[in-house]
């Protein structure tokens, strides 16, 4: 395809459950790349055994299909991406490399918490929605509503989604990217049953809203199987996808300002800016997928150049260039070689090896990084990984490393003390498929541990006065303030607002930014690094030698925020303030061995001084049962330290949001199939980090600093100030 | 009784009679070794002449233990240093930490490379400005105070000694690693006040029967085998016509 106005690339985005994938599959089958009985027996993108086995999608897979619109041709790129929470991180991802979305709702659900995240990580990335409602079939069939409800429903659905694209939507596109049954931008039908419908779609065929729902009201199975002849699903949503959705020539104007920060009057500014194939190659790799036969394939988005095989190119922060061994598009598990592609397409690569999801690879010698892909979630899980056999350990490594190099979200330590190897993600699900597939696609059998919650460390209030940590010299002395970081900036780092872990690049923007955020302007210009949700701050003025040893703070402060005092867990939303140094003149008695030690010591001290807090994470459950077992659940979630946040009745359906700590919630799926023997719908989110209870915290304080082999009570302030 | 002694320069018999009295009547002797070495004699040859036991304490018994301060409320402990236990090294806090305990100290001066360096190359002691250490580069450590020093030295025309980083783990800085970093940190600074021409001394196991003593340009000392440790190196400020004739017989033709 060379050119770029007739390409779209497009994500489908769902809360679980509302008919993603079979979507895609009709989509694709109506595409006509693979027989159309093959869809309904196989779900094309769903080709992990362990989805297929568990009915959802965990991998964003590609797929490239040709529609005809108006007597041209186009080629539209699918990225179908996961809507289990578990598996963020990949949609996040998967939005980068696209330009629109078809955001489907569930017509008898309505949005869902999921909906909503999936709606604001695309508006994020500049990715533009349109609205197909699903499931309209159950709507006619099981919940009997009459034409006029189904009206209702739909209209109640879309002001919904548009007040979420007003809040969320960059302010340019606040208005023009609001959706409209009238225009098109909406769509309603039934992916199982493979018929859709548009308010264009009707005028061009005749076929009227009453036709619809006659079609479906009657017995006969044939009777929907010629619906699906007259408004097949795959043409009425790629008609509205070509329509409606941009091309790359028109997305990347305004996507490219977005996602790097290069300056966008150069060579390659221009050239991405414009989809130029003749420019030079900037790519930004989403995913990599290993492929038992190819190994690792880098899967991007290509935004400007052209990608021939043989060619070499250069990964942004890499010392060497890989060779480009093979190109393709992707259809479903299979990829189609060519011998280029150009830019605008969504591009599988064989041979880059030193690449990452997130990696930048270019021809041009010079080009700065794209973007990081802004997270949305934290690991909160943790697991410690044994091979089952001794000889497979060097080969558990490898594998460890290839795993959480296809999937950012999984990260991976070993543990100095007791040399396991500690796999953290998202949740237990996404925990248990990542080891199914060490065992499964890797050969290596693993013992895993129960798991593990990850928890964090943080200060209850300002420390009072500044803790003195001395070095082991006792030359040197580091005067230390800690306090709770503003609410509001912690938000802006979470939210990726705010860099964190990285150089800060430019001081006076971000203190500009701090002080608008609540901070004070003198505190704003003191920020020296930013870790995780941590600051820290020089507060000191004019004393002779810091800057020499301020890179040494640093260390020390990376140290803690990795460590805190209270169980070795990672520090979250604390601000550490240097207050005051006194320093040896001579650099040889101020060197690492000695500020290390003092400057940790020091905020060590001074945040048992601020009172320890043990923060766990939290979820979110949202749980849809029969009324009579209403009860039942209210229980099950009491049970687990839970609080019922909200229930709400629908018909004879009650939907209860309810919030737990994480660690109450493991074995919650076989617990609540059994009480309400399997009568109740439910999913989770991640909700953040919440305080430990009081009474609870010293337990599980033990409990970890047992498991980690440490002393089981935590040291004093004392301890600190030797 | 908290006795410091200092041990001189090079071998075992540098110590003075004095110290040598105080280490014999000891209850028990502890060296430090960690901030500078004597490279003439072992822990062995120094037990066999003092005809006692000698403790060698690590940088973490020193900085963080510390139980030997107490031990002294009781028993009489000897705490020995290479050089001067009071000059280079920095145990003062040592001492202050232990009066404060209400501990008797006392100190037993040895000979220090601080007075050893002008000495031997023959430049006159009162001359010379503030001392400055090299220290081997870090992670976030690359400091430029020593070559400020220098600076704030020659301002005044003062020479300056530089003594060398030693690592615990028996790496010792020589003469031309030293010059290379000075040289280095004016690179860093903007500075060349300090360049490749530059007049640098270096004095080699001073105290031993065959002190190596060496002046030349900074460019030849980058280029030098000084042979085995300890070494020094020293800028020169203003010279003196007595200074200049003096180095005039360490420099090579």
């Amino acid at each position: 395809m060379r050119k770029p106005e007739k390409i779209r690339n497009i994500g489908i985005a769902a809360h679980i459950d509302h008919g993603k994938t079979t979507l895609s599959d009709n989509l694709i089958a109506g595409a006509g790349m693979m027989s159309e009985e093959m869809a309904g027996k196989q779900l094309v993108l769903d080709f992990d055994e362990q989805e297929q086995a568990r009915g959802i999608t965990i991998n964003a897979a590609n797929a490239s299909m040709v529609h005809e619109f108006k007597g041209d041709t186009y080629l539209i790129n699918l990225i179908d991406t996961p809507g289990h929470v578990d598996f963020g991180g990949d949609v996040t991802r998967a939005m980068r490399a696209v330009d629109g979305a078809i955001v489907v709702v569930c017509g008898v659900e309505g949005i869902m918490p999921q909906t909503e995240t999936v709606i604001r990580q695309a508006l994020k990335e500049r990715v533009k929605p349109v609205l197909f409602i699903n499931k309209v079939d159950r709507l006619i069939n099981e919940l009997k509503v009459t034409p006029e409800e189904m009206q209702q429903r739909f209209v109640k659905i879309v002001t919904n989604v548009n007040r979420l694209i007003a809040r969320y939507a960059p302010e340019e596109h606040k208005k023009d990217w609001q959706v409209k049954i009238e225009d098109g931008t909406v769509a309603f039908g039934s992916a199982y049953h493979n018929w859709a419908i548009s308010v264009p779609f009707m005028k061009k065929t005749g076929i009227t809203f009453k036709d619809i729902y006659e079609y479906n009201s009657k017995e006969e199975k044939s009777a929907i199987r010629e619906l699906a002849k007259k408004s097949p699903i795959h043409e009425v949503l790629l008609d509205m996808v070509i329509e409606h959705l941009p091309s790359p020539i028109v997305a990347q104007k305004y996507r490219i300002p977005n996602i790097w920060r290069g300056d966008l009057e150069s060579p390659i500014g221009k050239a991405m800016t414009h989809a130029d194939p003749d420019g030079p190659v900037a790519m930004m790799v989403t995913k990599i997928i290993l492929d038992p036969h190819a190994g690792e394939v880098a899967v991007g988005r290509l935004f400007s150049g052209t990608i021939k095989k043989g060619m070499e190119l250069r990964i942004v922060g890499m010392p060497k260039k890989n060779r480009v061994q093979q190109v393709s598009f992707s259809v479903g598990a299979d990829r189609v070689q060519v011998e280029e592609i150009v830019a605008g397409n969504i591009v599988s690569l064989v041979g880059m090896k030193d690449a990452i999801a997130g990696s930048t690879l270019t021809s041009d010698e010079d080009m700065e990084a794209f973007e990081e892909m802004k997270h949305y979630s934290e690991p909160v899980v943790t697991v410690a990984l044994e091979a089952k056999h001794m000889k497979d350990l060097p080969k558990l490594v490898e594998v460890l490393r290839a795993v959480s190099k296809a999937d950012p979200s999984i990260q991976v330590q070993i543990n100095q003390e007791t040399g396991e190897h500690l796999m953290s993600g998202m949740g237990e699900l996404h925990l248990e498929i990542t080891i199914y597939r060490i065992e499964h696609e890797h050969g290596v059998e693993v013992k895993a541990s129960p798991p593990i919650v990850v928890y964090r460390e943080s200060v209850e209030r300002n420390s009072g006065a500044p803790f003195e940590g001395k070095s082991p010299n006792k030359h040197n002395r580091f005067y230390i303030v800690v306090e709770p970081l503003e609410e509001a900036v912690v938000d802006a780092i979470h939210e990726g607002d705010i860099p964190s872990d990285e150089k800060i690049k430019n001081p006076k923007e971000l203190a500009k930014k701090l002080e608008e955020l609540g901070m004070s302007r003198e505190e704003a210009k003191g920020v020296k690094a930013i870790r995780g949700q941590n600051m820290f701050l020089d507060m000191t003025k004019g004393i002779q030698y810091l800057h020499e040893t301020m890179e040494l703070c640093i260390q020390a402060f990376e140290e803690v925020v990795n460590r805190g005092p209270l169980a070795n867990e990672k520090l979250m939303g604390v601000k550490v303030k240097l207050m005051d140094a006194k320093l040896h003149e001579d650099s040889i008695h101020r060197g690492p061995a000695q500020v290390i030690p003092a400057v940790r010591n020091g905020i060590y001290g001074a945040i048992c001084n601020g009172n320890r807090i043990l923060l766990e994470p939290m979820q979110k459950a949202f749980i849809d049962v029969p009324q009579e077992l209403m009860g039942t659940v209210t229980r099950e979630m009491q049970q687990r330290r839970g609080t019922i946040l909200d229930i709400q009745q629908d018909g004879a359906t009650s939907k209860i949001i309810a919030k737990a700590p994480v660690a109450e919630m493991f074995g919650f799926a076989g617990a609540i199939r059994s009480v309400t023997g399997g009568r109740a719908l439910w999913s989770t989110e991640n909700s953040g980090f919440e305080r430990v209870p009081r009474e609870l915290q010293d337990k599980i304080v033990r409990e970890i600093r047992t498991r980690k082999g440490l002393k089981p009570e935590p040291y004093d302030a004392a301890y600190y100030s030797e | 009784m908290l006795t410091f002694v200092g041990l001189g320069l090079y071998g075992v018999k540098d110590i003075s009679v004095r110290g040598l009295e105080a280490v014999r009547s000891a209850d028990i002797v502890y060296l430090e070794s960690y901030t500078s070495r004597l490279m003439g004699s072992s822990i062995k040859e120094m037990e066999d002449f003092f005809r006692k036991k000698v403790h060698p304490l690590s940088r973490d018994d020193v900085e963080r233990g510390r139980e030997y301060i107490e031990e002294a409320r009781e028993r009489n402990v000897v705490f020995l240093t290479a050089g001067d236990p009071m000059v280079a090294t920095t145990h003062v806090d040592l001492r202050i930490e232990a009066m404060k305990k209400g501990i008797e100290t006392r100190v037993i001066h040895g000979q220090s490379i601080i007075a050893a360096a002008p000495g031997l190359l023959g430049l006159q002691a009162y001359k010379f400005g503030k001392t400055g250490s090299i220290p081997y580069p870090e992670e976030g450590f690359r400091p430029t105070t020593p070559y400020k020093v220098m600076l704030d030295n020659l301002k005044t025309g003062l020479h300056t000694l530089f003594l060398l980083d030693i690592k615990e783990e028996g790496r010792y800085m020589n003469p031309a690693e030293a010059v290379e970093l000075l040289l280095e940190m004016g690179k860093n600074l903007g500075d060349e006040t300090f360049n490749d021409e530059s007049l640098v001394c270096a004095i080699s196991r001073a105290g031993s029967d065959e002190p190596g003593i060496w002046c030349g340009r900074a460019k030849e000392a980058l280029r030098r085998d000084f042979g085995p440790p300890l070494h020094c190196i020293v800028v020169p400020g203003n010279l003196h016509f007595m200074e200049e004739e003096a180095l005039e017989m360490w420099m090579e033709e």
